[in-house]
């Protein structure tokens, strides 16, 4: 692997710890533990569109097991791993739309992570109930989406200067 | 870079979960039992218009105490890590539910047999 690909791999994760340290502090409204807003996205969608999918999946399992490992439990990495996978495929496709920007692609990550999380909740507490959360998390992730997707855009926009 | 066809995207989706929450709002009616389960299991179901406390508790030492008071369920103390079930605000409208997940305990308002035979009667 190329020294300067290591040093962003680096370099992301240290921002995805960063995110993920700062979504903690934010207290979300939703009694689900491990739901998190999806702001290490951020790192996923920058790696994705800076190197490509198979760079971005492995970066995501990375953060996940890492950030799970320094500030969860192994309960709360299922929620995130749920949350990772899906978010992960809807932006590969998403991608591959044309006249999707950046945006675009972020937003249907944002919204897939969340709704990977309920769905793994769901089954975990094996009660439909949780579905009633989903409206309130899509916006969630709608939003959260928006910005990461403008914020990755001047992110990835940066870093290509160096690769 | 924000093109238009995000801007569909994000119409979209806005629109769909707004429409969602505002008809969950607006269909908001009083609960008439509190349904307890475990793991997925029916624990205890009880009504809201006695007020009484119940604790939850497993093999392992988790617990969760639920109280029903004045028609409203609360969560008043657990042994989670997180505690988030205890923070949650009360419940009284039907479909509301407080989850401990960490201890899988949900706590769902349902209708109750009551409101049921007025439904039918009308």
């Amino acid at each position: 692997m190329k020294s300067r690909n290591v040093a962003t791999y680096g370099m992301l994760i240290a921002l995805a710890f960063i995110l993920s340290y700062i979504e903690r502090i934010i207290t979300i409204p939703i009694p689900i533990p491990g739901i998190k807003v999806g702001l290490a996205n951020l790192v996923v969608i920058t790696a994705l569109y800076l190197m490509g999918p198979k760079q971005a999946f492995v970066l995501s399992m990375i953060r996940i097991l890492l950030v799970g490992f320094t500030f969860g439990n192994l309960s709360t990495m299922l929620f995130s791993f749920a949350g990772g996978i899906l978010s992960w495929i809807l932006m590969v496709l998403a991608r591959k739309i044309q006249g999707l920007s950046m945006t675009g692609v972020s937003i249907l990550g944002g919204v897939g992570h969340n709704v990977g999380q309920i769905a793994v909740a769901m089954f975990v507490v094996n009660s439909t109930t949780l579905i009633y959360y989903l409206p309130v998390l899509i916006l969630a992730g709608l939003v959260a989406g928006t910005v990461i997707g403008i914020l990755g855009a001047l992110l990835v926009s940066s870093l290509k200067h160096m690769h | 870079m924000i093109k238009k066809k995000d801007l569909i995207l994000a119409a979209v989706i806005l629109i769909i979960a707004l429409l969602a929450v505002i008809m969950i709002t607006f269909t908001k009616v009083e609960g008439g039992e509190a349904v307890i389960t475990v793991h997925g299991k029916i624990y205890k179901t009880l009504p809201l218009n006695e007020d009484d406390i119940v604790t939850v508790e497993d093999e392992s030492g988790h617990y969760n105490v639920i109280e029903i008071k004045d028609g409203n369920v609360t969560m008043t103390e657990a042994n989670c890590p997180d505690i988030l079930c205890v923070k949650h605000r009360s419940i009284h409208y039907n479909h509301e539910s407080i989850v401990c997940l960490p201890h899988k305990v949900v706590v769902e308002i349902q209708a109750g047999e009551e409101n049921n035979i007025d439904a039918i009667a009308k």
